[in-house]
């Protein structure tokens, strides 16, 4: 299927994600926003292990199951940030960054 | 060709999504956009033959996450809020510090030379995964399989723990 497509290719598409994740975990401010930031990132790194897998070591399918593994840990990894946001939001009315400096010392 | 021609496509739908989703200033849009980057990730699953890996992919990510962040997003923010973004300075460079680490990372990319493997590739039915998840020998993935069933099982309860409101607690304040 996928014919003449390079393994550089799919290296090029992950790197471009990956960097875009971080510049926008850099400049948003509100905390869901960087939450979905997080979320690129993870999934550039799939992609790079999938592509992994299947171009250089197609005899196993150790990639394939170190993203299904990731996969899991980034729905857990979610559910935690959310519940914690929430309840963010219920002790300051805001879950933007710059607000929440309680702990700043 | 054809596979070629739908790669391009997607890789092109996933980048101009990702920077859509961290530029948007319209948060639920940004959870839409982030929808779009995973299924066009789902898309290249496909494309590499792991049908079970993009259905899991369409499943928890697609389905679970953005579902689980477009909540959030409704019941933290108006629906028609504003992000505040960074001031221009920090955003000029974090982009800038971007933009050193994308290409430094590109580069060493096109540098190394990667062999193709010429072995014939093991088939990644709903039964081989299955039958690798299960099994303890030298291609079984049994202990990661239970350990990230307990992760999963923390995570439901912490998240539950920290998400619901106490009132017990205030209540004993008031009484002290």
């Amino acid at each position: 299927m996928t014919g003449t497509i390079p393994l550089q290719s799919f290296l090029v598409i992950s790197t471009l994600m990956f960097f875009i994740g971080i510049y926008g975990f850099l400049t948003r401010k509100n905390l869901i926003t960087m939450l979905m930031s997080i979320e690129l990132i993870l999934n550039s790194v799939n992609i790079n292990f999938v592509a992994f897998n299947k171009y250089l070591y197609p005899q196993n399918l150790q990639g394939h199951f170190f993203t299904l593994i990731i996969i899991a840990i980034a729905a857990a990894e979610a559910a935690v940030a959310i519940a914690i946001i929430i309840n963010i939001y219920r002790n300051f009315r805001s879950i933007d960054v710059d607000n929440v400096d309680e702990l700043k010392f | 060709m054809n596979s070629d021609v739908m790669f391009y496509l997607l890789a092109g739908m996933i980048l101009v999504f990702s920077v859509l989703t961290v530029t948007s200033r319209k948060i639920l849009r940004a959870a839409v956009y982030l929808l779009f980057v995973l299924v066009s990730t789902a898309a290249i699953y496909f494309m590499l033959e792991y049908t079970f890996l993009a259905a899991v992919q369409l499943t928890v990510y697609a389905g679970g996450i953005v579902v689980l962040i477009i909540f959030s997003v409704l019941l933290t923010s108006h629906i028609s809020e504003k992000a505040i973004m960074a001031d221009t300075k920090q955003s000029l460079l974090s982009a800038l510090a971007v933009c050193a680490g994308a290409i430094l990372t590109l580069i060493t990319i096109m540098k190394f030379a990667f062999v193709p493997s010429a072995e014939p590739a093991k088939t990644s039915t709903v039964t081989d995964v299955g039958n690798a998840l299960i099994s303890y020998d030298r291609d079984g993935f049994a202990l990661p399989f239970e350990v990230i069933s307990i992760l999963l099982l923390a995570a439901l309860i912490g998240a539950i723990i920290v998400a619901r409101k106490e009132k017990d607690v205030d209540k004993n304040v008031i009484i002290k």
